[in-house]
């Protein structure tokens, strides 16, 4: 590390935990009405164990999980189900005791509603634990790797929604200079109330899981990033962080994307990652507290990820809460035991308002990076019929990525999505501050997820016709190789017919002919 | 669009105020006009005509228009304008958020070079009511019918001071109809709504606190004319005139808060709204200055609009994470250990 970056680092270490961090501003952004208290102040509670589970085998980004188990064996309360399958993926533990009803498709909980392969499971009532769960006395005194080894057998993705195995980022240090773990609470979606529940009522296991990451990463310094909406859980994380003097919890200015990890990185350190990098490229790497919590859970108890909390809200739910919800649970399970639905939602979402997906069904399941659950109301949606562009630019000062949206829509719409590229289309980070400001109600960011999934599709497109030409050009050749084969063969069998007819018309030459042959 | 009218209103009154019936009658057929062929041409076109109507860009396109008319000219102006500023400004361009020149200025423009007469012919302030003021019959007669009218006429400010200076006059001689006060309050012969600054700069700053519209293009037009005037004043004060009779006289006010931050014609980028509202600054001093025509605003207005295209294809916002030319971001400082080993 050059001199610089100590530096940079020691400033960085020796600002003490009382002092205040020095916050950075960041470009665009917007400020929505939060709608927390809708939630805020319910309590986690944990959903009755529902009839049977549906567990999907593809819940993290990366390789699907693989089934270890068959239909009608029993499996117990934390034991493995699904192992992961190469480089980047997670296993998957059974959220309870029971028996393996089924390995199947069900409906995922996507907006495409496509049936996924996913393994049913019917709970015995019983909720015992496999014998296997037990956690380490002392995780400190574990090497990194073996922090990393276990968070990975656990199955713990990101929680913040976008479920990349964590193990894999806890081994970032063997590639980059890091110098500081974030803990992600600002939970900047409206709505959204499970982090500062989780925040609020488990300080400790949130605190204790982000310094067994720090040790593995190596790092020696631990900031704990919350929105200023937040107060309690600020108040009681500085108090359970107070005995640990490299543990810092700032208040972060309410400005939404501030939980997009790059942006919240820019307001605790000035620095923007590098444009297709990661954090980790200037030192820092992001988790979110529920992992944080997942992570200690894992480590000192053993357990796997096999439930989660998830925010029921939105003023169509009779009572919304936080509720602890085992993975595979449907949705429509939490919703009837938040009292239903007090009048027809005319949205259904899965996560928050502004980056949430729609439910394409109540009966999909609830999954590792299921945060929230909404059911809005037409007056809380305000669903209007999108206006032509005035190019009034309220899009580009919203913009926390410095790009251009109505551009970009504009290209998108004339189906140039190549232009789109070129205008920045691959740096959007899909918040939807564009299209929560237009004035014309155009679903801008709905364009560029659109063209996003569309380059995806022709890439993969490209891909196989690449590989499909390979294949023909092979068989072709193999064909042509065959047949070539073949020909000199007859040729060969040809002429051997010759020689002999010949040996036997003239019965004395046929000695030399057969040796000049 | 309701905002921006509300705005306009207290110099669009005290312009009707102030130049009596025929320029109530004007704007009016203005105003009508605008909005009738927009809605013939959305008809023609198969579109929603209600529902486009209610957005009230025409309205705006319109009013904005009978602001700069001459406030004695003929209703036919008015008419023509209308069709000009709706038809060949906005809607062969495919309607609303496409057209690449202000609407308004497009007619201004057109009108000015077909009918210089009728477009040139200043009236003195004839406040309602006032002795001298004519009448609603009266009104109705020089509007529709042709009424002779030059007993009322003088100069505009501009071509006041520009017919002097070209006449070899001293700066000093051909500014002394020149009172400041009168322009910034606006009780000075000119085009309908343009005249009182103190009213539309109220207005343009109420926008801009209600963040209707930005800050850049009024300040950096404002400015650049001011520092312009500035220095060419100190250079020769025999022929340049100084800054607050550029900022008061003609359309300068007008066109700093309501015409040139139309965002439809403008730059969508900060840097790009600067550059803009700089251009325009430039281009009315240089064409008041030294061009053909003693106003310069509506030129400047569709020379910039020209120029928006390419000011948003360079002057874009820095990309997250990227430098101005598109790279991504490098910390040398900071590079992964896989670079250092």
């Amino acid at each position: 590390m050059s001199t610089r970056a100590s530096t940079l680092m020691s400033a960085l270490m020796s600002t003490t935990p009382s002092a205040k961090l020095k916050l950075f501003r960041i470009r665009g952004g917007v400020h929505p009405d939060d709608r927390k208290a809708l939630a805020a102040e319910a309590p986690i509670e944990d959903l009755p164990m529902p009839v049977l589970l549906h567990i999907p085998l593809q819940q993290h980004i990366g390789a699907a999980a693989n089934p270890v188990v068959q239909r009608r064996q029993h499996v117990l309360k934390g034991e493995l189900i699904a192992h992961a399958q190469g480089a980047v993926s997670a296993p998957i533990h059974a959220p309870t005791s029971g028996r393996i009803a089924g390995l199947g498709l069900y409906p995922a909980n996507h907006p495409s509603g496509l049936n996924v392969r996913a393994i049913t499971l019917q709970p015995d009532g019983e909720d015992r634990w496999h014998p296997d769960v037990e956690g380490v006395d002392d995780p400190f005194a574990l090497v990194p790797e073996e922090i990393a080894a276990r968070v990975a057998a656990a199955g713990v993705v990101g929680m913040g929604g976008a479920t990349f195995p964590s193990a894999v980022k806890l081994n970032l240090r063997n590639r980059y200079s890091l110098h500081t773990l974030v803990i992600n609470g600002s939970e900047c979606e409206p709505y959204l109330t499970c982090d500062d529940r989780l925040m609020r009522e488990q300080p400790e296991g949130v605190v204790d899981g982000a310094r067994i990451m720090a040790h593995a990463l190596g790092v020696g310094r631990i900031v704990i990033g919350i929105e200023g909406n937040k107060p309690q859980a600020i108040a009681i994380l500085q108090e359970a962080a107070a005995p640990f003097a490299h543990i810092h919890v700032v208040r972060l200015p309410m400005r939404y994307p501030m939980g997009s990890e790059k942006h919240l990185v820019q307001t605790l350190t000035g620095k923007e990652t590098p444009a297709r990098g990661l954090t980790a490229d200037i030192g820092v790497v992001v988790h979110n507290p529920a992992t944080a919590f997942a992570v200690h859970e894992a480590l000192r108890l053993g357990r796997p990820l096999i439930s989660r909390v998830v925010t029921i809200t939105g003023q169509a739910i009779t009572r919304p809460r936080n509720l602890r919800v085992p993975i595979g649970t449907r949705v429509e399970s939490l919703i009837d035991h938040c009292g239903g639905f007090s009048e027809a939602p005319a949205k259904l979402i899965s996560g928050g308002p502004m980056m949430g997906q729609p439910l394409a069904e109540l009966r999909v399941p609830i999954m590792k990076g299921s945060n929230g659950v909404l059911a809005l109301t037409a007056a809380e949606t305000n669903q209007r019929q999108p206006a032509p562009c005035i190019r009034c630019a309220s899009c580009v000062g919203a913009c926390p990525c410095g790009l251009v949206p109505l551009n970009m829509a504009a290209h998108i719409r004339g189906g140039d999505l190549d232009s789109a590229v070129g205008q920045g289309l691959m740096d959007c980070i899909g918040c939807g501050s564009c299209a929560y400001v237009c004035p014309a109600h155009i679903p801008l960011v709905q364009y560029f997820n659109h063209a996003k999934g569309e380059l995806a599709a022709r890439g993969r497109a490209k891909q196989k016709q690449t590989e499909t030409k390979r294949l023909a050009e092979a068989r072709t050749a193999r064909i042509e190789a065959q047949k070539r084969a073949k020909r000199e063969a007859m040729a060969r069998r040809k002429r051997e017919a010759e020689a002999k007819k010949r040996a036997e018309a003239v019965p004395k030459a046929a000695p030399e002919v057969a040796e000049a042959d | 669009m309701a905002l921006v009218i509300l705005a306009l209103l207290p110099a669009t009154l005290f312009g009707l105020y102030q130049f009596g019936w025929p320029a109530i009658f004007l704007f009016t057929v203005t105003v009508a006009a605008t909005v009738g062929f927009e809605a013939l041409a959305l008809m023609a076109a198969g579109k929603p005509v209600r529902v486009t109507l209610m957005d009230g860009s025409a309205l705006l396109t319109g009013w904005l228009l009978a602001m700069t008319l001459p406030p004695w000219a003929p209703w036919w102006i008015g008419v023509v304008g209308g069709a000009l500023a709706v038809l060949l400004g906005k809607q062969v361009f495919g309607g609303i958020g496409q057209n690449l020149f202000n609407p308004a200025m497009v007619a201004r423009v057109t009108l000015l070079i077909s009918f210089p007469l009728e477009m040139t012919r200043w009236v003195m302030p004839q406040p309602m009511f006032s002795s001298g003021a004519p009448g609603f019959l009266e009104g109705l007669a020089i509007t529709f019918g042709n009424r002779s009218y030059d007993a009322f006429t003088g100069a505009s400010l501009l071509g006041h001071v520009r017919t002097e200076l070209g006449r070899g006059e001293h700066l000093d001689a051909a500014l002394s109809a020149f009172d400041p006060l009168s322009a910034l309050f606006g009780t000075v012969p000119g085009s309908l709504g343009e005249t009182s600054a103190v009213l539309l700069v109220a207005g343009g700053l109420w926008l801009i606190a209600k963040r209707i519209i930005g800050w850049e293009i009024p300040v950096s037009l404002v400015g650049t004319i001011a520092v312009l005037a500035t220095t060419m004043h100190f250079v020769d004060p025999a022929r340049y005139a100084p800054a607050h009779y550029h900022l008061l006289a003609g359309a300068t006010m007008l066109a700093a808060f309501f015409i040139a931050t139309d965002p439809v014609t403008s730059p969508v980028s900060r840097q790009g709204q600067i550059l803009f509202g700089a251009g325009v600054g430039l281009l009315i001093y240089v064409i008041r200055t030294w061009g053909g025509y003693p106003e310069g605003v509506a030129f400047a207005i569709l020379l910039m609009n020209a120029a928006t295209p390419m000011i948003d294809h360079y002057l874009k916002p820095r990309i997250y994470g990227r430098d101005r030319r598109g790279k991504p971001l490098e910390y040398p400082e900071l590079s992964a250990k896989g670079g250092e080993r």
